[in-house]
């Protein structure tokens, strides 16, 4: 009580007084909120300035040399004529690789960890393990990539000692593959369990049951996972440079067969790019700069269809 | 037909064939099988980490690992110069990220409307997977000339930490908002409103009530930050400087070198033959990195389990 009665001084009366008629909101709201505005709009300016001035810069290669030109040639040290050919078809055939071993390990393993598996060590274990290979920078991939994969090529292929697309395909896809689980995983998980009682009920076995009951509702999260992490590993440069992407310009001869481009010398467009940048002349800059219009135009259009497909299927129960 | 006649019926008969259990055995025993492919890649990782890394300490020369410089080619294998690039351009990185990613975070999390919210997010969440060796060309060709130089007079012109840096911090910036948001976001209503209830506004309940009950996922935000920035390699690679090589140094104006960077710069330096002492090092700087980002994630594992029981 003697506490109450010395609260109700005419300060204090006054502020509460002024906090209940609260017309004025004071000067330092608005400011915090005006501060927090900045961080937005600083971290989105900084990479819508990044697209415009790339962009700007890649106008002349679109000008003077034509979509074609630029996309059907091969690497040349001659910046009016190097094209990223080689680039883009190191890059569609890691993508194929990538798909082929990612998406059916990736979604077996997420419905072992998300149907299968009981509550005990080893799940926790494969469970840790998976998030944790998630946050395992690229870069470390490469190597095991150097390591194992090249390695065990280099018997076999000897056009460029086992530094082939099927070493980088493989790197690639390990780098990518806890993301698939992860995220397959999660959109199993949003699937309610009545949906699987009822399976259960008519007699389905635990495979019927994922088959015909789970997979069919989890398959739109599954994929928006699968192609946003197909985005990702296109851009991927790091662990493709350990593993041997060239870097520099590479002797491969135009008319080539699939075979020598497979197993032979490649590059793709990420480490293409990493090799322009490096230039020091000034007409690899647009050059370069086209090389990153092309890779983000494929990056940002994979993300947009997969955020058009999870706000299209996307269902609330 | 009636029941009397049959023997009852006993679990046997409702386990279903012998060939739909045998069908059911071999499903799931494959799908154990994918998942544990998990746990052979890490396998994999630590025994060809550690297999050259032994190899490497055992055969290095100790003088070589405390030379005060980073250069494979001459035999200077000084790991601190690395670890000082590393959380130097880190440790920017951070500075960056923290301020504009949180700030970015509350407002979406606690001030935009939820048509602003829901046209941002997806934006964050686009611009979160631009590749990073995009962003080192940006930074090599404007980023750095145009903007760090001027911070940086008279240091070495565009090839420098501070450059990678605040590059790093660029990239990252989006990923910490993104994971900060949806931990702030999850804070339920009745919290805010118990907070407005009291008479607080809007910035007293955004920082004092909001802030802290998501305060395990904005620190797993944070950590996870961290974490990439250690890991990213392009953007070093592109602007550091440190592709000849590094010397220790504390400095952000001047070049440096990072783990990441060093191992890209020395595969495509040349054709090392496996078994040199320069090809064994590229995995010891490895085992180094896999250590410390494996130390962050079980951290930041550790805080999000929290916000998840939380709730």
């Amino acid at each position: 009580m003697a506490d109450a009665a010395r609260l109700r001084t005419p300060a204090t009366t006054a502020a509460v007084q002024r906090a209940l008629e609260g017309h004025t909101r004071p000067w330092s709201e608005y400011i915090f909120q005006g501060l927090l505005f900045m961080a937005l709009l600083i971290s989105l300016g900084f990479l819508l300035w990044l697209l415009g001035d790339i962009f700007i810069r890649s106008l002349p290669v679109w000008t003077d040399r034509g979509v074609g030109s630029f996309v059907g040639s091969n690497l040349s040290s001659d910046p009016l004529k190097a094209g990223i050919a080689q680039g883009l078809f190191g890059s569609i055939v890691l993508m194929g690789i990538v798909v082929v071993l990612v998406l059916p390990i990736g979604i077996a393993a997420a419905i072992y960890l998300e149907e299968y598996a009981t509550d005990n060590a080893v799940t926790r274990l494969l469970n840790t393990t998976v998030r944790n290979l998630a946050g395992v920078p690229a870069v470390v991939y490469g190597l095991l990539g150097l390591a194992v994969f090249v390695a065990i090529m280099k018997p076999v292929d000897g056009l460029n000692n086992g530094r082939n697309l099927l070493a980088g395909g493989l790197t690639l896809a390990i780098v990518v593959l806890p993301i698939v689980i992860i995220t397959a995983a999660e959109a199993l998980r949003s699937v309610p369990k009545p949906i699987r009682e009822a399976g259960f009920g008519v007699g389905a076995t635990k495979w019927e049951v994922v088959r015909s009951h789970v997979l069919p509702y989890a398959a739109p999260g599954i994929f928006t996972g699968v192609i946003l992490t197909i985005a990702r590993a296109f851009g991927e440069t790091a662990p493709l440079l350990l593993v041997g992407a060239a870097a520099a310009g590479f002797g491969q001869a135009a008319n080539a067969t699939v075979f020598e481009r497979v197993f032979g010398p490649y590059t793709a467009l990420p480490t293409t790019i990493f090799s322009w940048a490096r230039q020091p002349q000034e007409e690899f800059k647009a050059l370069t700069a086209a090389a990153i219009v092309v890779l983000l135009a494929v990056v940002l259009i994979i993300n947009a269809i997969a955020i058009i497909l999870r706000n299209r299927y996307e269902r609330r129960w | 037909m009636t029941a009397s006649q049959h023997a009852p019926l006993t679990i046997g008969d409702l386990r279903g064939s012998r060939r739909r259990r045998q069908r059911e055995l071999i499903i799931r025993s494959a799908f154990f099988l994918a998942a544990a492919t998990a746990v052979l890649i890490s396998l994999l990782i630590v025994l060809t980490l550690i297999g050259e890394a032994i190899s490497f300490i055992t055969r290095v020369d100790p003088a070589a690992l405390i030379s005060g410089s980073w250069r494979p080619r001459a035999d200077s294998y000084d790991l601190a110069s690395l670890i000082a690039g590393t959380l130097i351009i880190a440790g920017i990185a951070m500075l960056v990220a923290a301020p504009l990613g949180l700030g970015a975070a509350i407002f979406l999390a606690e001030y935009a409307t939820p048509r602003v919210r829901r046209t941002i997010k997806p934006i964050l969440e686009i611009l979160a997977a631009i590749p990073s060796v995009v962003l080192g060309f940006f930074t090599l060709t404007v980023l750095s000339p145009q903007v760090i130089d001027r911070f940086c007079p008279g240091s070495t012109p565009v090839f420098n930490m501070a450059a990678a840096g605040v590059a790093v911090g660029i990239l990252i910036t989006p990923l910490v908002a993104s994971i900060a948001e949806d931990a702030m976001y999850a804070v339920p209503n009745s919290l805010r409103e118990a907070s407005y209830g009291l008479g607080a506004r809007k910035r007293m309940t955004s920082l004092r009530v909001v802030f802290p009950a998501a305060v395990s996922g904005i620190v797993a935000a944070l950590i996870v930050g961290l974490s990439r920035a250690i890991g990213e390699t392009m953007i070093v690679a592109l602007v550091a400087g440190g592709v000849g090589g590094a010397v220790f140094n504390l400095n952000p104006c001047l070049p440096g070198q990072t783990m990441t960077a060093a191992m890209t710069a020395q595969a495509i330096g040349s054709d090392q033959a496996a078994g040199g002492l320069a090809y064994s090092s590229l995995f010891f700087v490895g085992f180094v990195l896999f250590v410390m980002t494996l130390a962050l994630n079980l951290i930041s594992e550790r805080f999000v389990r929290r916000i998840r029981s939380a709730y």
